[in-house]
Parts: C-alpha cells; sequence; structure tokens
C-alpha cells in the first residue's frame, strides 16, 4: 500500500499530487528545495545530482510522513529504479582522466560513480540498517517497479519501502517519482 | 527438508583469467594458481598496479564489447546441454554489475555507440543475443552487486513469474576503474594478502560468472539450494565500512537463521584486503558468534571482481564443498584484524554441507546468502 508520493522533474515538483511552489529550476531547484525543506544537513552540498535528487525527494516523503525521530531501524528497505545508472558521475569522472597531461583522478568524485551511493545517503540520514538496492533498466516501466518491490517484501524484517524511479541524466535532466510503500 | 520448495543452482559457469568453464577455475585455485600480474604503463595510466585480467584477444567477436563477450560466453556456457530455452518467457536474465561498459565514455573509445554505456542497454544486447523477450534487470548495488542479484533471483522464483532465472555477473577493469581505487589510495602495489597483519590493499579483476536456479518441491542430496539471504545498510558512511560491522552482522545474522554455527563449512568472505573491510568483516563475524567458524577470502587468486564477485565466489565456494574442502586465502600468513578468525593460506578438509557468502561495498551495503548442499535438514 502506497501512503506517500513525491515526484521531482527540473521544473515541477508534487508532494502527494500537491503542487509546491518554487522559484528555480533544475539542479538550483534541488538547492531550493532543500533550503527549504532540510537546511541542517550540509553534507548535501557534496553530493553528486543524484544523490541530492534522492536526498531531497526522500526528505519531502518523509516529512509528509510526519513523526521524524530519526531512530535506528531495520525494517525499512530503499530500493530504487533507473536507466542512467550513475552516468552523469561517471561522465564527470572521466573528465579528470580524459586528458594524460591534466591527470587528477579525484575520489570525491569517483565514489559517486555508483548509483546505490544515494541509497547509502539516505541510509545514513534516517539510521536505515535495513535493505538498500539499485536497480538499472532499459526505461521506465511501472510493472517492473512494482513487481520487484512487492518481491522485496519477501526479506523477514522489511515492513515498508521507500522506493520508485530517480533518474539523472545531467543537472538539467532528472525525474524522482517516489513513494513510501507499506507491506500489506 | 520440510514441505517448503526450494531455490536450487542448477547450471553455471565461470569465465576468467584462471579459466573458461567453473570447473578449470576451481582446479586452478585449488592448485594454487593466481591470475594476478604485475602492469606498468598499461591503458597510459601513470602509476602501476597488480591485477588478474582477462586476455582480451581471446574474445574477436566486434559485434560485441568485451564485457558483452565475456558475459555471453559465460552464459552460453552455462546453458549448455541444460535444456532450457534461453528465448522463454518464463526465463529471466538478472546482470549484475558496476561499471559495465564504462570504458566507452574514454574519448578515444570509437568502435561502440555511446548508448552502450547504459547498463539496461548493455543487458539488451545480451537477452537479444539469447532471443529472450523480457526487460533484463541489472542490479548495481556496488560490490555487493552479485549477491543481491542472486537474491533478486530467489525472490522472483519464488513469487512463481518464471522457470528459470539466470544471474550473470561480470566487471572488467578499465583506466576508468583503476585509476579511481588509486586516488582511493586501496590498491596494493603487491598482490593483495587478505586478513593479514601486513595487508595493504586490494587488487582489481576481470571475471563474468553465471548461475541459474530455478524452484524445485524436492532436492538430491547433490543440488546446491540457496536458502536465505539478506542485504543490510551501515548507515554509516558512504565510502568507509562501519566500526561496528553493523550491515555485515546484521545480514550474516539473517542468513544464519536458526542453523548452528557449528553446521558451517566455511564463510567466504570479502576479504578485500584492505585496512579496513577484512578488520570490519572480522567484527561482524564475531557479533554474529560465528568467529569459530573457518573464513576464506579468494581475492588473491583473482582480485576483486566487482560485479562478478558475488557469483564467482559462490559458485568456487560449492566446488569446494563438493570436493569436502575448504580452499585457502591466499596471500595471508599472519592474522591482522582485532578478532580471532579462523583463516589459514592452506587447502582444509570439511565434511560440512552449508557456507555462507558475505560481502560488503561503498554505498554502505553488506549481503549475506546461505548455501546448503542438499537444501537444510530441520
Amino acid at each position: 500500500m502506497i501512503k506517500h508520493n513525491v515526484y521531482i522533474s527540473p521544473d515541477k515538483v508534487l508532494v502527494d499530487g500537491k503542487a509546491l511552489t518554487h522559484n528555480e529550476k533544475g539542479s538550483a531547484l534541488l538547492t531550493e528545495l532543500y533550503r527549504n525543506n532540510v537546511s541542517d544537513y550540509p553534507k548535501f552540498f557534496k553530493m553528486d545530482t543524484l544523490s541530492k535528487l534522492g536526498f531531497v525527494a526522500s526528505e519531502l516523503l518523509l516529512n509528509a510522513e510526519g513523526n521524524r525521530d530519526f531512530e535506528p531501524r531495520e525494517d525499512r528497505a530503499v530500493i530504487f529504479f533507473n536507466k542512467h545508472a550513475s552516468l552523469q558521475a561517471d561522465t564527470h569522472y572521466q573528465s579528470t582522466i580524459q586528458d594524460p597531461e591534466h591527470f587528477f583522478p579525484s575520489p570525491a568524485a569517483f565514489v559517486y560513480t555508483l548509483p546505490n551511493i544515494v541509497t547509502g545517503e539516505i541510509a545514513i540520514r534516517n539510521k536505515y540498517f535495513g535493505e538498500t538496492s539499485f536497480i538499472v533498466v532499459e526505461d521506465y516501466d511501472e510493472k517492473i517497479i512494482e513487481r520487484n518491490l512487492k518481491n522485496s517484501f519477501q526479506d523477514p524484517m522489511t515492513k515498508s519501502i521507500i522506493g520508485g524511479w530517480l533518474d539523472c541524466l545531467d543537472e538539467e535532466h532528472f525525474e524522482a517519482k517516489i513513494f513510501l510503500l507499506y507491506k500489506d | 527438508m520440510g514441505g517448503r520448495s526450494m531455490i536450487v543452482c542448477v547450471a553455471h559457469n565461470i569465465t576468467s583469467p584462471l579459466g573458461m568453464t567453473t570447473a578449470e577455475n576451481y582446479a586452478a585455485v585449488k592448485a594454487g594458481m593466481s591470475a594476478l600480474k604485475h602492469y606498468d604503463g598499461l591503458w597510459g595510466l601513470p602509476e602501476p598496479f597488480v591485477a588478474s585480467l582477462i586476455d582480451r584477444k581471446a574474445f574477436t567477436d566486434d559485434r560485441y564489447t568485451i564485457v558483452e563477450q565475456i558475459v555471453i560466453h559465460s552464459i552460453s556456457k552455462a546453458l549448455e546441454n541444460t535444456g532450457i530455452d534461453s528465448a522463454s518467457a518464463r526465463v529471466l536474465f538478472i546482470l549484475s554489475t558496476t561499471k559495465g561498459n564504462v570504458f566507452l565514455l574514454d574519448k578515444r573509445e570509437t568502435g561502440f555507440p555511446q548508448e552502450r554505456v547504459k547498463l539496461g542497454v548493455m543487458a539488451k544486447q545480451v537477452s537479444n543475443h539469447f532471443k529472450n523477450p523480457n526487460e533484463s534487470i541489472v542490479v548495481s548495488n556496488a560490490c555487493i552487486s552479485g549477491v543481491c542479484a542472486q537474491i533478486e533471483a530467489m525472490r522472483y522464483l519464488e513469487s512463481g513469474e518464471y522457470d528459470y532465472v539466470i544471474v550473470c555477473g561480470v566487471d572488467v577493469q578499465s583506466a576508468f576503474i583503476v585509476s579511481g581505487f588509486q586516488s582511493f589510495k586501496a590498491l596494493s602495489p603487491d598482490e593483495c594478502k587478505p586478513f593479514d597483519a601486513n595487508r595493504c590493499g586490494l587488487n582489481l579483476g576481470d571475471a563474468a560468472a553465471t548461475i541459474i536456479f530455478t524452484k524445485k518441491d524436492k532436492v538430491t542430496e547433490n543440488e546446491w539450494v540457496a536458502c536465505r539471504g539478506a542485504i543490510r545498510n551501515d548507515a554509516n558512511h558512504i565510502s568507509g565500512p562501519s566500526r561496528t560491522g553493523e550491515g555485515s552482522y546484521r545480514a550474516l545474522k539473517v542468513a544464519l537463521g536458526d542453523l548452528k554455527a557449528d553446521d558451517v563449512a566455511f564463510i567466504n568472505a570479502h576479504g578485500t584486503a584492505t585496512p579496513y573491510n577484512d578488520e570490519m568483516e572480522s567484527i561482524a563475524i564475531e557479533r554474529a558468534g560465528l568467529a569459530g567458524v573457518p573464513v576464506n577470502s579468494l581475492k588473491g587468486y583473482f582480485g576483486h571482481t566487482m560485479g562478478a564477485a558475488g557469483v564467482l565466489e559462490t559458485l568456487l565456494s560449492m566446488q569446494a564443498v563438493n570436493d569436502h574442502n575448504i580452499l585457502g586465502t591466499r596471500g595471508f600468513e599472519t592474522l591482522g584484524v582485532t578478532h580471532k578468525l579462523d583463516v589459514s593460506n592452506q587447502n582444509r578438509p570439511t565434511n560440512k554441507r552449508a557456507f555462507i557468502k558475505l560481502l560488503s561495498g561503498f554505498g554502505g551495503c553488506n549481503a549475506a546468502l546461505l548455501f546448503a548442499k542438499g537444501g537444510l535438514h530441520d
């Protein structure tokens, strides 16, 4: 059963279907959402765009759920799907090693070349010891997401999942379509 | 064996520098062989490194990238003589990879469309090759992907949606991956030394490994059953393991369940030979009450094969149990972790029938999966 949902695109934000007003677009929109709805988690500024997107989307989702106590828990999973994996971070990291004359590989850039880092960012923020996972598909497919998340409740401890679509091509092209799903 | 159906391994393959079949790989590892070699100047990288690399020249089908070719080879070998129709809608493909065709981002690579760097597009090449009509899924969960993909397969079979799930884990090294790990100062300048007092980092490796699962109501004593597994997060740091081994400990606890530690032949650990990983695993294993169980790591033979590791190391562990053997941890000499683990660099005999595969990765993720030959007996 879906309890809450959040949609974020470069020019639109919906929480449980209700539009949120905003001034910015693209990745600046994510920073605006952070400042207006979170503001006390400066690690946000170190994240790549995919992680920023997942982080603010999950914050809006959990604020909608309410009663945030940040107590450690193992019964909530974080499972996302997309088509571009960590392509923006990959392209950025590649630019640091492309030219042999300017070869400066950066560990801070390299760590984001894994799509599942965003699931770890959300687990750290909320002290979730439960399952975290990231699955890549060729294109958005609601049925694949739905079936996969339903299967994820086979884990004996998982009672709820922050899950859904979380895709980022670059600072102007991204989409979060995530929800809070409870075991039936 | 109870009334519950079981998820059974029906076919497999390992494609690595040590061999093109599971049997070849097991024989090489049992004999103590390693594919780790020193490379200096390869791919234009300024620093030398040690890695286990597949001979690219052995793969000549220019329709497919090297990554796609070793996946197709591994799956083809696994399917041989099984009678499984890969074109059936009752068969699902699950790939496990961290970086897939990432080398295509290098501007000097011009042989393939950029589109192929997308993991879903890469997976489509593979499923099309086998004429499979389903959308494949690609598990990209850092270094634990190979165990996660097997857990996904178990769930899809449990739900009854498919008759067979073909899981293939793969990663192929490139300047991208090696320079990244070098920037992290995570690579050992020599062959790695898992759990050793003088360990100083990991080696990377190329491999593809395939495992095909189905669901059965009854299993014979010789069939391998994937019993239960879990994925858990440390909720601690995106690139450093937890000081309390939180995620690994919790995953181990679920995997072990009510099985007695004494019934576990060994834990095949991640054992990357970085100072932090191996220490963290010793804490998690101790906390889970498994410190008396022999522990091994296979990284000294293949390096860290990333998306392939979970499948490759599972298959070698199955072969070892079939052979009543606990594979030695190549590179290990003196225990160098806080908790007293039972690690040896020699092959050792066992008559037990179950083992646990343990992995951890960036993003704070950890996975453990229990396998038992002939299933668990109540």
